[in-house]
C-alpha cells in the first residue's frame, strides 16, 4: 500500500496505460510544460513530445484531433483542462462524437477526455461547473465522476481502455486528496458503484465531492442515532442503478447531493430512475441537495451559499426519518 | 504531366457516375422517395474526382454535407449509398446516417459531416495517427468556400500545420454558401491568401479542369507524404443546384448561372478527351449508358432492400 492524491493517482494511471499500449498518447494545452503538478506530471520526460503533445490553446482541434486519431487507430487522451471549456469544442462533444452510431457501428472511438470538474476555489463561472446533466444528455458518450485516489486510478486505467468516448472529470477539492492504495496493478469496471458507508436509515447518493460531505455528514447523524448508507455511483453513464435501487430497497428512503443546479441534473436522474423503478419501497419523499439554478458565483461567502453543504443534508435526511 | 489512358477515361466515368448519381437522386427526392434532405454536389464533379485520383485506397478522405461526390470519387458504392439515402438495412450506414453521414472506414472515408468545416479537425487527426504510425497515407479534408470562415479552420490549419501533418486541404469555392453569395461576407476573394498566415503553400485552380486539379492537388499529396505538411487548394467551381433540393437557387443571378454553365466540368472534359484522341464520342456515350444502369440498378436494390428493424435503433451506441 502507498498514499497518494488523486492527481498523483491519475499520473500513475496514464503513466501505466502508456507503457502498456503505444498507440495511447496525450494532447492538450501546456500538458507537457505547465504540468509540473498536475495528471501529466513527468510523463514528457518518460514518453517524450511525439506521446505527451503540447497545443495551441485550440479546444476545437484538440477534441476534433482526438477524434480523427482515434477513429483511425490511435488511443488518445484529450486534455481539457476545466469542463467548462468544453462549450468550446461543444460540436466536438454533441456531434461528432457520435461517429459510431451515425456510421451505423462501422466506427471505434478508444479516446479519454480528460478535465477538472467543481466549484470551492472561487473559480466563478467559468471554471467551477461540473455539467454532470449535461454530459449524461449526450448519447454515446461515458461519464466518469471519482472520488478518492483508489477510484481515480482503477476508473482512468478502464476509462483508457474503452473503445468508445469516456469523459473523466476529477474535482478541484478532491484533486489533492490522499489515501492508500495497492502497490500492485488494478482496475475498475465502469458502471460499477461503490458504497462507501454502509448503513440502514436513509439512502443517500452522493457524487464526486460530494461523496466527503455525505461521509462526514454520515458520522454526524450517526451521533443522533441516523445511520445512512453512502452510495458513491463513480460513473453516471453507465449508471448502476441497481446497487441504488438496492439500497433503497434496504432503506426505504433516498436523498441524493449533488454539486449542479438542480433543473436537469443527475440528481433528477436517478429520483426519477427511483421514483418509476421502487416506488413501492420508498417510505418518504425523494430529496435532493443541489445548487441553485444560477450559474456558479465567485465570492467564497456566495460560492459557500451556491454549493451543496453538510447543513443542508443533515437537514433533508432529518427531516425525512 | 502524362496521364495514362485508363487513368483519364476512369476520371471521366467517376464524374459522369456522380454527376448520374445525383440527378437520380433529385429526381428520387422530388418523387418523395428519398427522406430528410439532399445536397447534390452537380457541377462539382471535376473537384472530387482529380483530388481523389491522387489517393490509395489506404488513404482517407473527410467529407461534407454535399459529399456524395467524394464518396464516389474515393471508391463508395452507389449501390449501398442509394440504400443509405433510401433508409434501408443495406446501406453504408444500416439506415442510421442518410446523405449526410455515408461513411466507410473500409475504404478511408471518415465521413461525410453535417456540420460544416467538422472535417478540418477531425482530418488533423486522422493525419496525426498516420504521421504517428508511421504509415505515408495522407488525408484530404472537403470543405466548402464557407466553412474557411469557422473558428476550427483556423485552430485545425494551424495545428496540422506546425505539426506538418499529412493533409491536403481541397477547398471547394462554389461562390455561395447556402443562398449568400460569400464574397459579400468576407474581406478577400482568393481563399488561398489564408495560407500565408499558417506558413503552408496555397494554390488555386480552376476546380471545373479535373486535369488542373488533378495536377495541384498531386502535388500537395506528394507533399504530404514526404512529411512535408498540409497544403492549401482553392477549387474555384459552381453549385449548379440550390443549396438542397427543394431550394430552386433562384437568388442566383441568371448571367452567372450561364456564364457557369458553359464550363461545366464533364463536357468540358469529354470534349479534351476526344480531342486528345483518348476516347471517341461512342465510347463516351457508352459510359453515359452504363451509368445510367448502375443508377438504375442501385434504385432497384434500395427500392427492394429490406428496412431496419426499428429495434436496431438501441444498437450501436456503444462499442
Amino acid at each position: 500500500m502507498k498514499k497518494i492524491s488523486v492527481r498523483q493517482a491519475q499520473v500513475e494511471a496514464i503513466d501505466e496505460e502508456m507503457k502498456r499500449d503505444s498507440s495511447v498518447f496525450v494532447l492538450g494545452e501546456s500538458v507537457s510544460t505547465f504540468a509540473a503538478t498536475g495528471i501529466f506530471a513527468g510523463l514528457v520526460d518518460k514518453y517524450g513530445p511525439k506521446r505527451v503533445r503540447n497545443t495551441a490553446i485550440s479546444e476545437t482541434a484538440i477534441l476534433g484531433g482526438a477524434i480523427g486519431a482515434a477513429v483511425t487507430g490511435m488511443r488518445p487522451i484529450a486534455s481539457l483542462m476545466s469542463c467548462d471549456f468544453m462549450g468550446v469544442c461543444g460540436d466536438e462533444l454533441i456531434n461528432q462524437l457520435q461517429m459510431r452510431y451515425m456510421f451505423g457501428g462501422k466506427a471505434k472511438l478508444p479516446l479519454t477526455i480528460v478535465a477538472s470538474s467543481g466549484a470551492g476555489v472561487s473559480g466563478a463561472a467559468q471554471h467551477s461547473k461540473t455539467l454532470y446533466g449535461w454530459f449524461m444528455s449526450i448519447k454515446g458518450l461515458k461519464l466518469v465522476v471519482p472520488s478518492t485516489p483508489y477510484d481515480a486510478k482503477g476508473l482512468l486505467k478502464s476509462a483508457i481502455r474503452e473503445d468508445n468516448p469516456v469523459v473523466m472529470l476529477a474535482h478541484k477539492m478532491v484533486g489533492r486528496l490522499t489515501s492508500e492504495i495497492p502497490d500492485e496493478e488494478y482496475t475498475i469496471p465502469l458502471g460499477k458503484a461503490d458504497i462507501k458507508r454502509e448503513g440502514s436509515d436513509v439512502t443517500v447518493v452522493a457524487i464526486e465531492f460530494m461523496v466527503h460531505r455525505a461521509l462526514a455528514a454520515a458520522d454526524k447523524l450517526q451521533q443522533k442515532g441516523i445511520s445512512i448508507e453512502v452510495i458513491d455511483p463513480r460513473t453516471l453513464v453507465p449508471l448502476d442503478k441497481q446497487t441504488i435501487i438496492n439500497s433503497v430497497k434496504k432503506t426505504g428512503r433516498l436523498v441524493i447531493i449533488s454539486e449542479e443546479p438542480m433543473t436537469g441534473s443527475a440528481a433528477g436522474e436517478i429520483s426519477a430512475i427511483v421514483a418509476e423503478e421502487a416506488f413501492d419501497f420508498l417510505d418518504a419523499p425523494i430529496k435532493r441537495i443541489c445548487a441553485p439554478d444560477t450559474p456558479v458565483p465567485f465570492s467564497p461567502v456566495l460560492e459557500k451559499f451556491w454549493m451543496p453543504s453538510e447543513e443542508r443534508l443533515i437537514k433533508a435526511v432529518t427531516e425525512i426519518t | 504531366m502524362a496521364i495514362e489512358k485508363e487513368k483519364l477515361i476512369e476520371m471521366y466515368r467517376t464524374m459522369v457516375r456522380i454527376r448520374t448519381f445525383e440527378e437520380r437522386v433529385a429526381k428520387e427526392f422530388a418523387e418523395g422517395n428519398i427522406p430528410g434532405f439532399v445536397h447534390l454536389y452537380v457541377g462539382e464533379e471535376a473537384t472530387a474526382t482529380g483530388a481523389c485520383a491522387n489517393l490509395r485506397p489506404d488513404d482517407y478522405i473527410t467529407s461534407t454535407h454535399r459529399g456524395h461526390g467524394h464518396l464516389i470519387a474515393k471508391g463508395g458504392k452507389t449501390k449501398r449509398m442509394m440504400a443509405e439515402l433510401y433508409g434501408k438495412k443495406t446501406g453504408y450506414n444500416k439506415g442510421k446516417g442518410g446523405s449526410m453521414h455515408i461513411a466507410d472506414m473500409d475504404i478511408g472515408i471518415i465521413g461525410a459531416n453535417g456540420i460544416v468545416g467538422a472535417g478540418i479537425p477531425v482530418a488533423g487527426g486522422a493525419a496525426l495517427s498516420a504521421q504517428m504510425r508511421e504509415t505515408d497515407q495522407v488525408v484530404i479534408c472537403f470543405f466548402g468556400d464557407g466553412a474557411t470562415d469557422t473558428s476550427r479552420f483556423h485552430e485545425g490549419v494551424n495545428m496540422a500545420s506546425h505539426w506538418k501533418l499529412p493533409v491536403v486541404y481541397a477547398i471547394e469555392n462554389n461562390l455561395w454558401a447556402m443562398s449568400t453569395r460569400t464574397s459579400a461576407v468576407r474581406n478577400i476573394t482568393r481563399l488561398t491568401d489564408r495560407a500565408a498566415a499558417y506558413g503552408i503553400p496555397g494554390v488555386t485552380v480552376d476546380g471545373n479542369d479535373v486535369l488542373a486539379v488533378y495536377e495541384a492537388v498531386g502535388k500537395a499529396v506528394a507533399r504530404a507524404r514526404r512529411g512535408e505538411g498540409p497544403t492549401l487548394v482553392e477549387c474555384q467551381t459552381y453549385r449548379h443546384r440550390g443549396h438542397s433540393e427543394g431550394d430552386p437557387g433562384t437568388y442566383k443571378p441568371k448571367k452567372e448561372v450561364e456564364e457557369w454553365m458553359k464550363r461545366d466540368p464533364i463536357p468540358r472534359f469529354e470534349k479534351k478527351l476526344i480531342e486528345m484522341g483518348v476516347l471517341t464520342e461512342k465510347e463516351a456515350s457508352e459510359i453515359n449508358q452504363a451509368m445510367l444502369k448502375e443508377l438504375d440498378e442501385a434504385v432497384k436494390f434500395a427500392e427492394e432492400s429490406p428496412l431496419p428493424d426499428p429495434e436496431e435503433t438501441l444498437e450501436d451506441v456503444f462499442a
